[in-house]
């Protein structure tokens, strides 16, 4: 039998039909959706006379035009409004779950699922949105669709997709201290440019990764389609299993032990050969920071921007008012966000709590905690962290995207600077001329603290 | 969705490079619940100042140049998987884009809502967008069925997958495709237990 790579094992199960130079027909076994992308969705299958396949294997939140404060109120954006009405009616009309506004399991759409226990190793999962790509952290072949492809999921469970090639990223080695795993992701990125994985699916591989915790790999497998590539994906263990176990949609007893067992075949056979694949090394990482609207354009915290002459890349540093060969060290901040479905997990927060604790936020900085849940706000409650917070002058809101991409009134004003645990760095992403710094969320509350961008991994 | 055989016509150079979805039609747009009046805000933060007042400067309002052709930079509808970005394309009249790297999703994207994306390479491509900067009335022709680009400089000939050429010449699409095919899919279903 050809050797396999797990993308191999986990799609191959998948495949319905194969159309004679064409497309696979791949059965999807979770779909995930939100207000913003499956109104036209719903419109299109009305419109055709279509039922929706299977309901039961969809799952609604909302989550992209929400507030994040005063969520038990009306909204008052009447667009926003409308959307979120329209989930609802969808949603009811079709028999499909909705954690609508307010629902003890609402959140970010990434966030809640695995939080859940819905994602899974070895399933095929989509939802129009394209950080999808973070369920692969779960040994899932996870990738965001457009709304036609909502539809075409809504329509008969399966969608008409070409097989990707297949890429291999290993990070081996000790991370050094204040290194996480945003900033692995970052450099990779940093190191791979936004369109290396175009066309591909990538696995992380290596003990960096198998160390991680899940919210680690989550982050990691997030970004992938940062670099292009359609999703990311990391193979199932212990630490995933441990994970799943006792989640609200997780098996159970005989059911649980079965499905641990085939899990655990979900490994990339030794001789698989990729299409292509990169190594790096673990001590070469550091905080990462970046400097332009994209987010391949990183550097290492200490580093300065480098020094390049085309016109994208002037373009850039004159929308983000930086100079060619300067640091970035000692940046003045007025906002900062820790957030995303990046970076909203309750291990996030517990790093965040854990630096501020005993210190106070600098008073020109505006700092925005959105947790990625419900589940989260109750986590953060429960051990004590909305005090730290509070206490250091922090403000914790509800959950949501909120100012990862604007949609709601959570924008960052023209010309500041954000430095944002999110995953995009676009022109305008926080809001229009708003200026993005991605990075962990240790860099960013420890710039909250400061006021500036501060080299943490320097005593100061 | 409508068929694509052939188009001529002039070409819209938009010589940036990375253009991302959030550019296409950025966030706050993204509220409506159905398919129409995206083309009124592509590019819009590049089309207009925050004001509101337009950007003389910015390609689509220097009235020398139309087309229903748009030629991009390289790595074009990167980003956020928002289907919107397609109608906003094809609400402002774009049928044809050209650039020599597109993102997986918007390829789709674009395809689904029968607009052709036509990848050259890009020495090609640069002296194409320098052409038509110079030369705004030049007229390019497009051939799917032949899979040919006709340009100043000679035949291109360009890849698209087989089943999505036949969709588009035909106008169908995926949707009436899977549910032709709803009786593998149930078999398949039963085989296959999760
Ligand atoms: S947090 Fe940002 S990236 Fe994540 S789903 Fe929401 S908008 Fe998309």
């Amino acid at each position: 039998m050809m050797a396999k790579t797990l993308f191999d094992k986990v799609w191959d199960a998948h495949v319905v039909d194969t159309i004679k130079n064409g497309p696979q027909i791949l059965y999807i076994d979770k779909h995930l959706i939100h207000e913003v992308t499956s109104p036209q969705a719903f419109n299109e299958l009305k419109e055709r006379g279509i039922p929706i396949a299977h309901p039961e294997k969809t799952i609604a939140t909302a989550d992209h035009n929400t507030p994040t404060k005063d969520q038990h109120l009306p909204i008052k954006d009447a667009l926003s409004r409308n959307q979120l009405e329209q989930l609802t009616k969808n949603c009811k009309e079709h028999n499909i779950t909705l954690y609508n506004l307010g629902h003890k399991y609402n959140g970010i759409v990434h966030v809640i699922a695995p939080e859940l226990g819905i994602t899974q190793p070895g399933i095929t999962m989509v939802c129009g949105d394209s950080h999808t790509s973070t369920h692969g952290a779960f040994g899932a072949i996870a990738f965001g669709i457009g709304t036609s492809q909502v539809a075409q999921v809504f329509a008969s469970q399966c969608l008409l997709v070409q097989k990707p090639k297949s890429l291999r990223v290993n990070v081996n080695g000790k991370l050094k201290k204040g290194v996480l795993p945003k900033d692995v992701i970052l450099y990779i990125i940093s190191k791979l440019g936004t369109n290396s994985g175009t066309g591909y699916f990538c696995e992380y591989a290596g003990n960096v990764f198998e160390e991680m915790s899940m919210e680690g790999r989550m982050t990691v497998c997030n970004m992938s389609i940062e670099m292009g590539a359609r999703g990311g994906m990391i193979a199932p263990d212990e630490t995933t299993f441990q994970y799943i176990k006792g989640r609200e949609f997780a098996p159970e007893g005989v059911e649980l032990e079965q499905k641990i067992a085939y899990w655990k075949t979900l490994k990339t056979d030794e001789e698989a050969v990729f299409d292509k694949e990169f190594s790096f090394d673990a001590e070469d990482i550091a905080p990462m920071l970046t400097y332009g609207t994209n987010p391949g354009m990183g550097i290492k915290i200490n580093e300065t921007i480098p020094i390049e002459s085309n016109e994208s890349f002037e373009q850039s540093l004159a929308y983000m008012n930086f100079q060619k060969g300067k640091k970035l060290i000692n940046t003045p901040i007025n906002f900062v966000f820790i957030g995303s479905c990046t970076n909203s997990r309750i291990e996030d927060f517990r790093i965040a709590a854990n630096y501020v604790k005993g210190k106070q936020k600098a008073p020109n900085v505006n700092a925005w905690l959105v947790p990625g849940s419900q589940q989260v706000v109750k986590q953060i409650k429960q051990e004590g962290l909305q005090v730290i917070f509070e206490e250091a002058g922090f403000e914790l809101r509800e959950p949501g995207c909120s100012a990862c991409l604007a949609m709601n009134e959570d924008k960052i004003p023209e010309g500041e600077y954000c430095i944002s645990t999110s995953n995009r760095n676009f022109e305008g992403r926080q809001g229009q001329g708003a200026r993005t710094i991605l990075a962990s969320p240790l860099v960013a509350v420890a710039a909250a603290i400061e006021g500036k961008i501060v080299d943490i991994t320097k005593p100061f | 969705m409508e068929k694509f055989i052939k188009l001529s016509d002039t070409a819209i150079p938009l010589a940036i490079e990375n253009i991302d979805t959030d550019q296409i039609i950025p966030a706050r747009f993204l509220k409506a619940t159905d398919k129409k009046g995206f083309g009124e805000n592509v590019f819009r933060d590049w089309r207009f100042y925050k004001d509101g007042s337009v950007n003389k400067e910015f390609i689509l309002n220097n009235k020398n140049y139309k087309g229903s052709i748009l030629i991009a930079g390289n790595n074009f509808g990167c980003g956020s998987s928002r289907e919107h970005a397609a109608w906003a394309l094809a609400g402002y009249g774009f049928k044809v884009i050209i650039s020599s790297f597109f993102a997986d999703i918007f390829k789709e994207n674009a395809l689904n809502n029968g607009i052709l994306p036509i990848e050259i390479n890009i020495k090609i491509l640069e002296l194409l967008l320098q052409k038509i900067e110079n030369n705004p009335t030049t007229k390019l022709s497009v051939n799917l069925e032949e899979q040919e680009l006709n340009t100043p400089f000679g035949n291109i000939e360009f890849e698209i997958n087989s089943y999505k050429k036949l969709c588009l010449l035909n106008g169908y699409d995926d949707i009436d495709f899977l549910v032709s095919k709803k009786k593998e899919i149930e078999a398949f279903e039963v085989s296959y237990k999760k």
